[in-house]
């Protein structure tokens, strides 16, 4: 990056200093500033869902249940869960970056409807004041699927609260979901064609389907299970002949596609940013924005795959292992297309790019062992074991987490209009990488051993792979922390980012940082195809 | 084109004409109107369900329906799409009057739906057809009506009204919600707001409401008319 030139300026007017009242952002239409509350907000639940993952850990160091009662373990993991999946990961890359960015990557002025853009946050944090309510008041014990006839007629925790919130945060999801393709199909700028749009923009159209799609089904079925608990009108409840695996579907017909609401816009991030640090423009563009598409279609045929030993018939698992293992199809495509651009590119090892890095061989492992759990045979082995607890964490967390640091860091100059401290922030991305593989791979093996989740005991034998788990967990935690003291520390004695600190490609970066609030003085006409980088333009970034 | 009303511009700052303005309104209603079939249709795959399952119970349960109140609220909901689509066209052309008052019958249309509705259930909740301690069924009674009496259990009928109660009664909600917005079209339409440039509010509404009358023609014949030839 450049050290020697002179510090850029800030800009005058930005849409951080367009009003500094709280009723400005509370009730701003801004989509940038409500990027920011988003921000904000999943902050919180994030550090929150990490202190429920501390609190397991801690008491796995031992075979002994010594630290919680069994009761209160199932809350923690419940609650965890519930924080971590709803409140953080499905809201995190498209509410924060896919707000702040998909209007100015796609030159436009604002998202199509900012009305409902604000609503969605408030709708998020309402759900949140529910899911908190039921936190604070004794939890809730279910794990995170609520599965019947569990969390209809036995739970004798806070179901029916978490339940509300989880049905509203899903309408923010939604109203999200609905603007973003309303947005990307009639704000495009002139000249920006749907194979000139960022491939990020490809990857938030198509998680945008999957939370307008599924995102309605999980908001029923979990109003039924509030119905069965709340009025007794059993629709799920097998004395009224009804039947529990119809809560199954009808819940992972959300939930699985809810998987790629996650990884899909993480996918987004890896390709913008891996193209900017190999100076190289994206191989397979096309196949790229293509098979974000084909994700999203065929995660909404696989749902069956969590049912292989809940009583679905062996026929529907055939099938439903098959399509299952079709999905591999589409990301493998990413992964061998983000690999052919490193390819003779001129890489270099910033922060973000490290992040990238550590995406690629963590989701690789992550998606490989999902072949394995689509299995029916091997499934049936580790159903329910620590093998699949490691198994969606290397690509929630190692996947869409790491992206999402990614993201965090590459965008961050431009949100801020500040550098963060580069050394530091790398030594940061290579914590969480450590960290991260330290925590979760001995869970591979621990499931593969026979540990079962859920569980606050367990035999002597597994005990030294639980403890190097949670050794991994405490470094995995401080890397955490290492962005968030960078990005702390970047807004008082930050330099001035200017524009393009990058000199990466893309709307974003030829507007000022932070930019102004109406993104763009003039509508820009797009007259080139994405990701025009070439080699020398190291040279320049690097003089 | 006059695109402001009072000295206020009805363009919003983000948009670069009032096509493009309507183009992204329309798109954004029929996607919610795409969220809103999903979020039916998780109770329609309950309903297919356990209808393959207990067809005798369900049979039972929907004799026990009114076919005539049934009609009735279905030829209510069918005229007020009616109604609708020339407030739709009133606001279109211009014609302030004629698509107030299609609007006002709409809205007549909708409560009259909603009164046929209290009737249905206040019989049911009488006859304690109500899923609860309370339920009552004469199974005997039911026997003449379907084929095959001995697969007959009266918890599946019980799980019959549960449907039954839930989908009319999620349905009637996005009735009553049609007339909060229907009401608010027309204090804008007497306010003289829509013109033939502008009656995006009216087309998108109108759009919903025919969904909301859709439901309804799938719901009366799974509902009512099961096992009747
Ligand atoms: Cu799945």
């Amino acid at each position: 990056m450049t050290t020697d030139s002179a510090e850029p300026k800030y800009p005058e007017h930005t849409y951080l200093n367009d009003g500094y009242s709280l009723k400005s952002w509370l009730l701003t239409k801004d989509h940038k500033r409500i990027g920011i509350l988003y921000l904000i907000s999943i902050t919180f639940f994030f550090a929150l869902g990490g202190l429920f993952a501390l609190l397991i850990r801690l008491e796995l160091l031992t075979p002994q249940g010594d630290l919680m009662q069994s009761d209160t373990y199932n809350k923690m993991f419940t609650m965890h869960g519930i924080v971590m999946i709803f409140f953080f990961l499905v809201p995190s890359i498209p509410a924060v970056f896919g707000n702040f960015l998909v209007p100015i990557m796609i030159g436009a002025r604002d998202l199509a409807f900012p009305r409902l853009n604000l609503a969605s946050w408030y709708m998020y944090m309402a759900g949140a004041v529910f899911a908190l309510y039921a936190i604070v008041s004794g939890g809730v014990d279910t794990g995170w699927t609520f599965y019947t006839p569990y969390s209809t007629a036995h739970a004798d925790s806070h179901v029916i609260s978490t339940a509300v919130g989880i049905l509203i945060m899903g309408f923010s999801s939604i109203f999200t979901g609905l603007n973003f393709i309303v947005t990307i199909h009639r704000m495009r700028a002139p000249g920006m064609t749907w194979f000139r749009l960022p491939l990020f923009i490809w990857a938030h159209y198509a998680t945008s389907l999957i939370m307008i799609l599924g995102t309605p089904v999980l908001g029923i079925t979990i109003a039924l299970v509030g119905v069965e608990r709340a009025l007794g009108l059993g629709i799920f409840d097998p004395a009224n002949g009804g039947d529990p695996l119809l809560f199954q579907h009808l819940f992972w017909f959300y939930s699985h596609p809810a998987v790629y609401i996650m990884i899909l816009p993480a996918m987004g991030v890896i390709s913008e940013v891996i193209t900017c640090f190999a100076r190289k423009v994206i191989f397979g563009y096309g196949f790229i924005a293509t098979s974000s598409m084909l994700i999203a279609i065929l995660g909404f045929f696989v749902w069956g795959h969590h049912m292989y030993v809940s009583s679905q018939s062996e026929y529907a698992g055939l099938i439903f292992s098959a399509l299952s293992f079709l999905v591999a199809i589409p990301s493998a495509i990413k992964v061998f297309n983000w690999t052919a651009t490193l390819y003779k590119g001129s890489i270099t090892f910033e922060a973000p790019m490290l992040y990238v890095f550590g995406f690629i061989g963590v989701f690789t492992i992550g998606g490989l062992t999902g072949l394995f759990l689509a299995a029916l045979g091997m499934d049936r082995h580790v159903h329910d074991t620590y093998f699949v607890v490691a198994h969606f964490h290397y690509i929630m967390v190692g996947g869409a987490l790491m992206a999402y640091l990614a993201a965090m860091h590459f965008w961050w100059p431009k949100m801020t209009g500040k550098r963060y401290p580069e050394g530091l922030a790398m030594v940061g991305a290579i914590a969480v990488f450590v960290g991260f593989n330290m925590t979760f791979f001995p869970q591979f093996i621990l499931g593969y051993l026979g540990m079962p989740r859920h569980y606050h005991e367990y035999v002597p034998e597994f005990q030294f792979l639980h403890i190097m788990s949670t050794a991994g967990a405490s470094v995995l935690g401080v890397g955490y922390l290492i962005p968030g003291v960078c990005f702390l520390w970047s807004l008082i004695h930050g330099r001035n980012a200017g524009p393009n600190p990058w000199e990466a490609k893309g709307l974003e970066w030829t507007i000022p940082s932070p930019p102004p609030t109406h993104n763009f003085e003039e509508i820009p006409v797009v007259t080139e195809e994405p990701y025009q980088y070439t080699s020398e333009a190291s040279s320049v970034r690097h003089s | 084109m006059s695109d402001t009303l009072n000295g206020q511009s009805r363009l919003a700052h983000h948009f670069v004409d009032l096509q493009q303005q309507k183009s992204a309104a329309t798109l954004g209603m029929w996607l919610f109107l795409a969220t809103e079939v999903l979020f039916f249709g998780g109770l329609f795959v309950a309903y297919t369900l356990y209808k393959l399952k207990y067809y005798e119970a369900f049979v039972a349960g929907s004799h026990e329906l009114s076919i005539t109140l049934g009609c009735v609220n279905t030829a209510i909901l069918i005229t007020s799409s009616l109604t609708m689509a020339l407030g739709v066209y009133g606001a279109q052309t211009g014609r302030k009057a004629f698509a107030c008052n299609s609007l006002l019958a709409t809205l007549a249309l909708a409560g009259a739906f909603l009164v046929v509705k209290y009737f249905e259930w206040s019989a049911k909740f009488e006859h304690h057809l109500v899923p609860g301690p309370d339920f009552q069924f004469d199974v005997t009674h039911a026997a003449a009506v379907v084929a095959n009496p001995e697969l007959l259990r009266i918890e599946h009928v019980k799980m019959f009204f549960i449907l039954y109660y839930i989908m009319t009664g999620l349905h009637g909600i996005h009735v009553v919600a049609g007339i909060g917005v229907i009401a608010w079209l027309y204090t804008q339409a007497r306010k003289g707001v829509y013109s033939a440039e502008y009656y995006t509010p009216v087309e998108l509404v109108g759009l919903y409401w025919h969904f909301v009358d859709i439901v309804w023609i799938f719901l009366f014949p799974l509902l009512y008319l099961l096992g009747r030839h």
